[in-house]
């Protein structure tokens, strides 16, 4: 198992918002996360790098318990590639230098060696040309690119998306599914919370609907899509089909 | 028109205080300096140390930055100089001067850089963090830059209103240029040497505000 994630329960003060999540991801897999806002999807993913403390469970990356105390987390965050529904590219910084400051700061390459990473990182998601662009001068579409690319370029075990086109205009969402489709026929393993229902069908391995902090129902996207079992999750696609 | 040349346009006067106000310049250069490289680096340290959020040094950090934000630095200066004494510590004038001037551009710059923390988004930590970056590197390679570049207009306007402060030092008889201008003014019963005094301010500040006004439309933040 890359992820094993087992009774997992958070809560910010008294509100529950994860209320025994059990995710098992194999390598190479696609699990697509769907539900409602307020489900506790980012949580969920949050959780697993620790940017948010669990408040109990376990959670297992590459088979090590990252809630153990005294555990490496950095040396764990960067085996978990994380990209973000706004970005969040460094601004001060050109496209190269967000896909290699982890690489220099993190793995200790060598500038030079960062550098030829880093570029093989944007070449993979289209942007070689982009190397000294920086955020401001890139599309929506452009910027979601170079942060995969800076996820990508640790080589890391799982990539972890949180609605990674939400924030784009609807002609740019296509270039980032192309490269997320690139990277799963290339063995990458994900976890992608989204709503597009159409990559989910064609590249997904799996659907997990989560509503009220607890997985509702889970299984392959024909399944899913076509024949719910529950009442809830039809009205869920039909709300988003609107 | 002949009377007033001779009062405050003497060139006698002038010239024969001249290499007086010179070193009274060198004194305000090396004490302003000295105010803001120390005033500057310890807000900024003050303000990364705040960034790890200890509760009790936060509130420590907290009031003492109010408090010397508060007090007028002349009163600070004066305490130093005259009432430490009392208390065994003895300090000079111009270590008096500089110690307050810097410990009141620390508070002010310790505010600046701290608002500057704060409104580098929380995305822009959970990016780094993500990718495995420890929390110092974090502040030093993505936020602090940003931070940095935000404070920079309001940083050099307090710095050059603090180090002006320098005239201050007068009172305790630091001989910086107002110093020097005032005690030739009472040898020589004429007020030309303030008016010297006077150039010798703007011929310092000038170039200083205008690096300012530079600085602010080079570093104007673009997103
Ligand atoms: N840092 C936080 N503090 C308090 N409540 C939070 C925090 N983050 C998320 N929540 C709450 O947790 C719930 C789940 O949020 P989230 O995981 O973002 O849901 P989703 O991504 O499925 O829309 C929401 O009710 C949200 O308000
Ligand atoms: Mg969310």
């Amino acid at each position: 198992m890359i992820l094993d994630v087992a009774a997992l329960h958070k809560a910010f003060g008294r509100l529950e918002v994860l209320k025994g999540i059990d995710l098992r991801v194999k390598p190479g897999e696609l699990v697509f996360v769907i539900g409602p806002s307020g489900a506790g999807k980012s949580t969920l993913l949050r959780c697993c790098n620790r940017l948010e403390e669990p408040t109990s469970g376990s959670i297992k990356v590459e088979g090590v318990d990252i809630l153990t105390p005294g555990v490496d987390i950095n040396a764990i965050r960067r085996r978990i590639g994380m990209v973000f529904q706004s970005f969040n590219l460094y601004p001060h910084l050109d496209a190269l230098g967000n896909v290699t400051l982890a690489l220099q700061r993190v793995l200790k390459k060598s500038r030079s060696e960062a550098k030829d990473i880093g570029a093989a990182a944007l070449q993979r998601v289209g942007l070689g040309e982009k190397e000294k662009a920086y955020p401001n001068e890139l599309s929506g579409g452009q910027q979601q690119r170079v942060a995969i690319a800076r996820a990508l370029a640790l080589e890391p075990a799982i990539l972890m998306f949180d609605e990674p086109t939400s924030a784009l205009d609807p002609e740019l969402v296509g270039s980032v599914l192309n490269v997320m489709r690139e990277l799963r026929e290339s063995g990458m393993t994900m976890v992608v919370v989204s709503h597009e229902m159409r990559f989910a069908r064609s590249a997904a391995d799996r659907v997990l609907f989560m509503d009220q902090g607890r997985i509702l129902e889970e299984g392959a996207p024909q399944k899913i899509f076509n024949s719910p079992e529950h009442q809830r999750v039809r009205e869920f696609l039909v709300s988003i089909e609107r | 028109m002949g009377r007033f040349a001779d009062t405050f346009l003497n060139w006698a006067v002038m010239a024969q205080y001249a290499p007086r106000i010179l070193e009274g310049t060198w004194v305000t250069i090396r004490l302003a300096l000295a105010v803001a490289i120390a005033g500057i680096a310890c807000g900024l340290f003050l303000s990364v140390l705040r960034a790890f959020r200890f509760r009790a040094i936060n509130v420590l950090i907290v009031f003492a930055v109010d408090v010397l934000r508060a007090l007028p630095p002349l009163v600070i200066i004066i305490a130093f100089y005259f009432a430490l004494p009392t208390v065994g510590v003895r300090m000079s004038a111009w270590v008096s001067t500089w110690l307050a001037l810097s410990l009141v551009l620390m508070a002010f710059s310790e505010e600046i850089f701290w608002a500057g923390i704060l409104a580098v988004p929380r995305g822009q930590w959970e990016a780094a963090r993500s990718t495995g970056l420890s929390f110092l590197q974090t502040l030093r390679d993505v936020v602090l830059p940003q931070a940095v570049r935000l404070t920079i207009p309001p940083l050099t306007n307090r710095t050059i209103a603090i180090t002006k402060n320098t005239a201050l030092g007068a009172v305790v008889a630091v001989g910086e240029i107002l110093y020097q201008a005032q005690s030739a003014y009472s040898f020589s019963y004429n007020p030309s040497p303030l008016l010297l005094g006077a150039a010798a301010y703007l011929i310092l500040f000038i170039p200083v505000v205008c690096f300012g006004r530079w600085i602010e439309t080079r570093f104007a933040w673009k997103r």
